[in-house]
């Protein structure tokens, strides 16, 4: 029986030099959950996000991914990075490959899977996301939504327990950002562990069972979308809210 | 032949700023459209004018045709030289190269102090250097691990070591390798600086699907930094082609070599040496020409 908090964070602190981008968080995301993490620019939600898979290596704290201690001595970090899909904000796909060969490329040399069986994975990724005709294009030759949607795909074809959002929507074209949401939605509601960093608040409300507000390296509030809408408790949710909302 | 838009500014060199490019002379081979006569590369012209007018002149004036019969016996060598030295120099540099991006300590200052002390000395003194002490201290540090293996008692293995012999490397050997150690250092500032143009998120995208450093660096990183360096590694390879001159201090028969021969013997300065620049000239307007023309696909296919 696995355990049923698959990421939890305890008093995780990241400073940069003076910067102190998280200052004391401990968090806990159930498995098949969707946590969505806003708040200003600086907050440290994108530290914390890349926190969890490691990309970023945290002053002091503790975090077990799915039971496994992620700073524990004998950790294969490639391993549990394996199972934790990420998506990035500037897609980084890699230029030099088609979109066939970014979706195959660590399903092959990471979970060694077979060339003929890692591009049926890839395809039917693909096809999830919408886009199987693009399969032999070049990163370049897409718009920013259909490459962060391969992104998506790549990430999906690692078949991971968690996927993690780094502010996916805020470098698209505004007409692009609901192709890309969509598909998001879809894998929320086929009950994906998913933590997503943000500022979509209509995906917010559709698609989370809990929204995080982050302001200066802490958690201020922890909610679900309703109460978070109609009834927060902190001033500086009230502050952020309105700003974000008025427009 | 040359028809560069102008105002284009060559993608690599302003990717690889602290790449040191001594090479290349067609890096002026820029036309400016729209000014006529004027925006030709004159001294192109000029340049390949001569080569062709010293080959007529090779060919009519048997003096100098004579002086080239004997220069062009070291043509193979300067060849033979150049390529193999610079074979190892990539895979020198491509090793230093990575060294000096490591985030290991031991490696980094490794890497660093042999860039660094390549860098600091001048390639002629660096050429006796690695020929004359390099070596030597080599083949010594050999033997005496022949003889540490021959005390564990595996023989065999020991003899060829302890047998090895300073005299035995030959100078063509050191210098080949003398260049080579000279342009690895060259080379891996190339590399460095075409692995740091590759964007943070390229290697943070790898690496989070699980791929470990070594994976994200050989299927990810290298090939974008590799191509976006190919016209610097041309660029060295030609100014190698220029500095594999020096081996001549060795007595190693290259065309420079054998052209100091030939006119020490004959007293026929002028034809000594107008035949060798010329050839030195031909060899590297060529490569140049062809570095220009990868650089040009490389950017149409970006």
């Amino acid at each position: 029986m696995p355990e049923r908090d698959i990421i939890v964070i305890k008093d995780l602190y990241k400073y940069f030099g003076d910067v102190k981008a998280l200052n004391g968080v401990s968090l806990t995301v159930e498995r098949g959950k969707v946590v969505v993490i806003i708040g200003p620019s600086g907050s440290g939600k994108s530290t914390l996000l890349r926190c969890i898979n490691h990309l970023e290596v945290p002053t002091s704290g503790e975090i077990w991914i799915d039971g496994e201690h992620l700073h524990g001595k004998h950790r294969d970090i490639n391993a549990i990075r394996a199972e934790i899909g990420m998506v990035f904000q500037l897609f980084n796909l890699f230029p030099h490959l088609s979109v066939l060969e970014n979706v195959t490329l660590a399903q092959r040399i990471v979970r060694k899977r077979s060339p003929e069986e890692a591009e049926r994975i890839a395809m039917q990724q693909l096809e999830r996301v919408g886009i199987p005709e693009k399969a032999h294009a070049y990163p370049s030759q897409l718009s920013g939504g259909q490459q962060q949607r391969v992104a998506i795909a790549r990430a999906l074809a690692m078949n991971p327990k968690i996927m993690l959002f780094d502010e996916p929507t805020s470098a698209l074209d505004p007409e692009m950002i609901k192709e890309v949401l969509d598909v998001m939605l879809d894998l929320a509601r086929e009950g994906m562990t998913m933590v997503v960093v943000t500022h979509e608040m209509g995906f917010a409300r559709a698609a989370a069972d809990e929204i995080i507000f982050m302001d200066e390296g802490v958690i201020v509030e922890r909610a679900t979308p309703e109460e978070l809408y109609n009834n927060p408790k902190e001033e500086r949710t009230k502050l952020f809210l309105s700003q974000i909302l008025h427009h | 032949m040359i028809d560069t838009p102008s105002g284009q500014t060559p993608e690599v060199a302003s990717l690889t700023p602290e790449v040191p490019s001594e090479a290349a002379p067609l890096e002026s081979l820029k036309i400016e459209k729209g000014r006529g006569l004027a925006g030709l590369p004159w001294w192109l012209f000029a340049l390949v004018l001569i080569s062709v007018w010293v080959g007529f002149v090779i060919y009519l004036d048997s003096d100098y045709r004579e002086a080239f019969t004997f220069i062009k016996s070291g043509i193979r060598l300067t060849i033979t030289i150049s390529l193999s030295a610079y074979a190892v120099a990539l895979v020198i540099g491509l090793l230093a190269g990575l060294g000096r991006i490591s985030s290991n300590v031991v490696i980094n200052n490794v890497a660093t102090f042999y860039v660094e002390f390549v860098r600091g000395i001048p390639m002629l003194v660096l050429i006796f250097f690695v020929a004359l002490v390099g070596v030597p201290i080599v083949v010594e540090g050999l033997n005496a691990l022949g003889v540490w293996i021959e005390g564990l008692g595996l023989g065999p293995i020991a003899e060829p070591l302890v047998a090895l012999q300073n005299q035995s490397v030959p100078m063509t050997l050191r210098a080949m390798i003398a260049l080579a150690v000279t342009y690895g250092a060259f080379l891996a500032e190339i590399f460095r600086a075409g692995i740091q143009s590759i964007e943070r998120g390229q290697m943070e995208a790898a690496r989070s699907l699980g791929m470990s450093y070594a994976q994200a660096m050989r299927y990810v990183i290298l090939p974008q930094a590799i191509r976006n360096v190919l016209p610097a590694l041309g660029n060295d390879f030609v100014a190698m082609v220029k500095d594999s001159s020096l081996v001549s201090v060795l007595a190693v028969r290259d065309i420079t070599q054998i052209a100091r021969l030939y006119a020490g013997r004959t007293f026929r300065f002028r034809e000594a040496y107008v035949t060798l620049s010329v050839m030195y000239l031909t060899m590297t307007i060529i490569l140049s020409f062809l570095v220009r023309l990868l650089e040009r696909r490389l950017r149409r296919h970006a």
